[in-house]
């Protein structure tokens, strides 16, 4: 409170105003994606849009959360989504069937997403102020101390959520395999490519 | 110093050297590769052993017409060369090369993620490439590329953690303060897999179906002409100045050496680097290209692995002493 009661929202600092203004960036950015009509457009777009929020999360001094957000969403994330587009369908040009009549459904849900999470985070955070001349209160140690001290059962338990979900994966893969090889011995004359094709998907 | 003097004179340095250091490694790769196959390589421009032939391809690039095809989408794809190239000379600034403060571009508390992350931007350039391009081969190309990416990357995460674990900081300087020589055998297994990795995802030979000039012409790079084309070569020639300054940063010592630690700190760091960078030329007049099925396959079935055992010696290590 004390440190609040020094700051005023009339009075802006530099990054204060840097802050406001990569995030309209973002938010613009972030709208392209779901507004444009070609796809490829909409994937580049969103590494615009999380670039944005690995900036903000640098000015608020949380540095080993925002290389993180770049190694993992934009060099992995977005990498991943560009070559599922590339192996289907990514025409260059307008899609015009690259829209969905749930847009007013989605736009619902999104505001009352988004104000939900304002909410909460300006009713927990209002009085909170990082004191940018200080030890960074992100920096890598901080973050490790506090998530392998106060948070160590969440972590916990999302790992076990991530290999619950890749062992999944693997039995989805594995159950077309199975799928086929019935199919492939029920007729015993179209087994040998349906085996094939099985023996190229489990390979995938 | 000046604050902003300081900052502005680092920045130089760094474009100097990112400007300069690609050439002198494209050169050694014109002269190495000429005296393995014995020939003798550039002999004319500049005089003295052909030394400005790259000077003089660059003066080419820059008259050749810049064109676009048609059906391509003409903004990413202009776009694309410069996506390739930044993120490596924002790397170059992370690395530290000599013991002092003042040797390292920026010092970064998060160095080892911050280099990796934004390695793997670099790659986006060669999707963006293939996909704007409006030509197969060009799509194959990108394709093959982010293939190759999502295979690697793991193994020189978990190969680059491995080192972060044994140093207890993420930091690049840190990792350097740290190290002790035995640190050379104990990290090998990592110091193998993250060159590897890191080679394959600079698409160097043997690692370089992405561009295979004989399956797909030159995959996503097939449409560019001019000084767009250089941009896409001057990429990888960067990718392999990072490449070898990280891998002798974080595997093999930086700066430490058996004398001369102090002053000459610098030395050590670039003659390492320099080494690996032999090493990456001898490698591709050495071997064939693997078939994509089989890159894939040494990644998940051997990289990996590998990569993942030496975590667990690293903390085995760790624990024990």
């Amino acid at each position: 409170m004390t440190l609040a009661a020094s700051h005023g929202f009339l009075s802006p600092t530099g990054v204060e105003i840097a802050f406001l203004l990569v995030g309209l960036a973002t938010f613009g950015a972030a709208l392209v994606t779901v507004t444009t009509r070609q796809l490829v457009h909409a994937a580049l777009w969103l590494v615009v849009t999380l670039g944005g929020l690995a900036v903000e999360y640098l000015l608020l001094t949380a540095e080993f959360i925002a290389w993180v957000q770049v190694l993992i969403y934009v060099g992995s994330v977005v990498v991943l989504l560009l070559f599922g587009l590339m192996l289907t369908k990514a025409p260059i040009g307008r899609s015009p069937d690259a829209d969905s009549g749930n847009r007013w459904a989605a736009l619902t849900v999104a505001l009352a997403a988004a104000a939900t999470l304002v909410w909460v985070v300006v009713d927990a955070f209002r009085t909170t102020w990082i004191d940018l001349d200080g030890p960074a209160e992100g920096s890598t140690r901080a973050t490790g101390e506090s998530l392998f001290q106060n948070w160590v059962l969440p972590f916990e338990a999302l790992s076990v959520l991530l290999l619950a979900a890749l062992v999944g994966a693997i039995v989805l893969s594995r159950k077309a395999r199975a799928d086929a090889d019935e199919a492939g011995r029920a007729r015993p004359n179209a087994g040998k490519a349906d085996t094939d094709q099985a023996d190229k998907e489990g390979a995938r | 110093m000046n604050d902003a003097l300081d900052v502005a004179l680092r920045l130089l340095i760094v474009f100097v050297v990112f400007l300069t250091f690609p050439l002198i490694i494209g050169q050694t790769e014109h002269k190495v590769m000429a005296h393995m196959q014995g020939r003798l390589g550039p002999m004319y421009a500049g005089g003295f052993h052909g030394w400005a032939q790259l000077v003089a391809d660059g003066v080419k690039f820059a008259q050749k017409e810049d064109v676009v095809p048609t059906g391509a989408d003409r903004r990413i794809f202009q776009l694309a060369p410069a996506v390739a190239l930044l993120p490596y000379l924002l790397v170059l600034l992370a690395i530290p090369i000599g013991p002092s403060e003042g040797a390292v571009g920026q010092v970064l508390d998060a160095g080892i993620f911050f280099v990796l992350a934004v390695m793997g931007v670099g790659v986006l350039g060669s999707l963006m490439a293939g996909w704007a391009s409006a030509n197969k081969f060009s799509l194959l190309g990108g394709l093959r590329t982010a293939a190759q990416l999502l295979a690697y990357e793991l193994p020189m995460l978990l190969a680059a953690a491995s080192v972060a674990m044994a140093a207890g900081t993420v930091s690049l300087p840190g990792i350097l303060d740290a190290f002790e020589w035995w640190w050379l055998p104990w990290q090998i297994v990592g110091a193998i897999v993250f060159f590897v990795a890191g080679l394959a995802e600079l698409q160097r030979p043997p690692f370089d179906m992405p561009v295979a000039d004989s399956e797909i012409i030159f995959g996503a790079y097939t449409e560019y002409t001019g000084l767009r084309f250089a941009l896409f070569l001057l990429a990888e020639y960067a990718g392999i100045v990072v490449l070898c300054g990280l891998t002798t940063v974080l595997f093999l010592g930086g700066w430490h050496g058996p004398w001369g630690a102090d002053g000459l700190g610098w030395v050590w760091t670039l003659l390492k680097t320099a080494v690996l960078a032999f090493l990456v030329i001898w490698l591709r007049v050495t071997y064939p290209r693997l078939r994509e099925d089989q890159l894939q396959k040494l990644s998940w079935t051997l990289l990996v692995p590998l990569s993942l055992a030496q975590i667990a010696l690293t903390g085995i290590v760790k624990v024990v002493m």
